[in-house]
């Protein structure tokens, strides 16, 4: 028996699942979507058997760059992305944290120049299983708790 | 090749370290020489530091270079609103090399990816003074004749003092063991525990500044308790006189041992230790020009052992 869809099924292109209810719109300015001219699906607070409930979002003919997509492992490390042509699921991933993040973290140092001055931040993952980061500029350590968003 | 920039210790390794120091002993035997002759080198002190600034500006002086910039970012344009940017992109179209003090952290790092000349780090905030860790280095190589296989004692603030932070990272390269002695409040952080457990670095902690913590000791390396690191102070009233040296304490420590301070000291050593011959503080603050004469000339390609 087939399951009802909760969202209506895409013909090409992204469907990313499993997004927790709580960084749906965190995810969704993450990836910029606010700017795109594509057919946009957001969907929050859906039933799931995994998790109790999750968010969904689909984007009609997008198909996400790896940078541009492991943007969002920060807030949704799980999410399942699962890309389609012709309502078919033709290639599933997962998003993985880069070694690198920039411009979506703030440093937490008030003292740091990133704070200061009109410029970009940057941060090392120097853990990425516990997801620690470290400012590029003041050295200063973070931790998974502790990151704030830009 | 040689980084281009110094802004953190951890940007030289032991190879970068130890050609320094050949370097400054280089200086030490003649600090006046003809080598920046013709070269421009700007001091940029947003933040004062006299005794810092008058340590470079004298390195250039003595090789003969010419000197530009400022002592307090009230003369700066900073004060009018100019980004740091601005201020190293029209400094960098005068100057063959920036020496830059900043209260920011962080501010060196920046500077250094967006100057096209060869930036020094002369203290960006509570983060990072590398030639003042190189200077160390430099004594405890001149005292002991080796930086391999020390025992350093370092006693007061570790929580906060920068200068052992970037101590521990510089002597990493050789095979050091350290003894910590500092109040509970002001503790060695974890991340530097963990750094010497990854490095294979021996260490033991004290609470207690007592002979012990002294005798097997090479070099005695003394910092300040500031009373404003405490959150509690009667914290402070306890422990203020606790981490002082006293000249008596020395008796029984090796002959080899000296003892070391980045200065200004204000108690933490009483002067009677001024004039027992392991007290090696002021030569210490002395080094620190011909280190700096050494960097400076490693950053703009001057080879040393071909011109001197």
């Amino acid at each position: 028996m087939r399951k009802e869809l909760q969202v209506a099924a895409l013909e090409n292109g992204t469907a990313i699942d499993h997004i927790p209810t709580a960084a749906v719109f965190k995810v969704v300015s993450l990836l910029q979507l606010q700017k795109l001219n594509n057919r946009i699906t957001i969907g929050n607070n859906f039933k799931s058997s995994k998790m109790g409930s999750k968010g969904i979002i689909k984007v009609s003919d997008k198909f996400f760059r790896e940078d541009e997509i492991n943007r969002i492992a920060l807030v949704a490390p799980n999410v399942n992305l699962n890309i389609i042509r012709n309502f078919e699921v033709v290639e599933k991933k997962k998003v993985v944290l880069p070694d690198e993040i920039i411009e979506i973290v703030r440093c937490n140092n008030p003292k740091c120049i990133t704070n200061n001055e009109p410029m970009k931040t940057r941060f090392q993952v120097v853990d990425k299983e516990m997801v620690e980061l470290q400012c590029h500029y003041c050295e200063l350590k973070i931790r998974k708790e502790e990151i704030e968003l830009i | 090749m040689s980084p281009k920039s110094l802004v953190n210790i951890g940007d030289y390794n032991r190879e970068d370290i130890l050609r320094i120091l050949q370097a400054a002993s280089r200086f030490k035997e003649n600090p006046n020489r003809d080598l920046l002759q013709g070269r421009v080198c700007a001091t940029l002190f947003f933040e004062p530091s006299t005794r810092t600034r008058l340590s470079f500006e004298t390195a250039v002086n003595r090789l003969r270079g010419r000197i530009i910039g400022f002592s307090d970012a009230a003369t700066s344009s900073s004060t009018k609103g100019e980004s740091l940017k601005d201020t190293i992109m029209m400094v960098s179209n005068y100057a063959d090399l920036i020496i830059m003090r900043h209260h920011l952290e962080g501010s060196a790092r920046y500077a250094s990816e967006i100057s096209p000349v060869p930036m020094i780090n002369a203290g960006d905030g509570s983060n990072q003074h590398p030639t003042q860790t190189l200077l160390d280095l430099f004594t405890i190589f001149e005292t002991q004749e080796t930086l391999e296989n020390l025992s350093i004692t370092v006693v007061g603030d570790l929580k906060y003092g920068r200068a052992v932070h970037s101590l521990i990272q510089g002597l990493s390269h050789f095979n050091p063991s350290f003894h910590f002695v500092a109040p509970e409040e002001l503790a060695i952080p974890e991340k530097y525990k963990a750094f010497c457990d990854k490095n294979g670095i021996a260490f033991r902690e004290y609470t207690e500044f007592s002979p012990e913590a002294i005798n097997g000791s090479d070099i005695l390396y003394m910092t300040r308790v500031q009373k404003e690191r405490f959150t509690d102070l009667m914290e402070y009233e306890k422990v203020k006189n606790v981490y002082v040296l006293h000249n008596e304490m020395l008796s029984d420590s090796k002959k080899n041992l000296r003892v070391l301070h980045p200065l200004p000291r204000v108690k933490e050593i009483s002067q009677d230790v001024d004039d027992n011959p392991k007290a090696y503080y002021f030569q210490q603050a002395k080094n620190g020009m011909f280190v700096r004469q050494a960097v400076i000339c490693d950053l703009l390609g001057i080879d040393i052992q071909q011109t001197i």
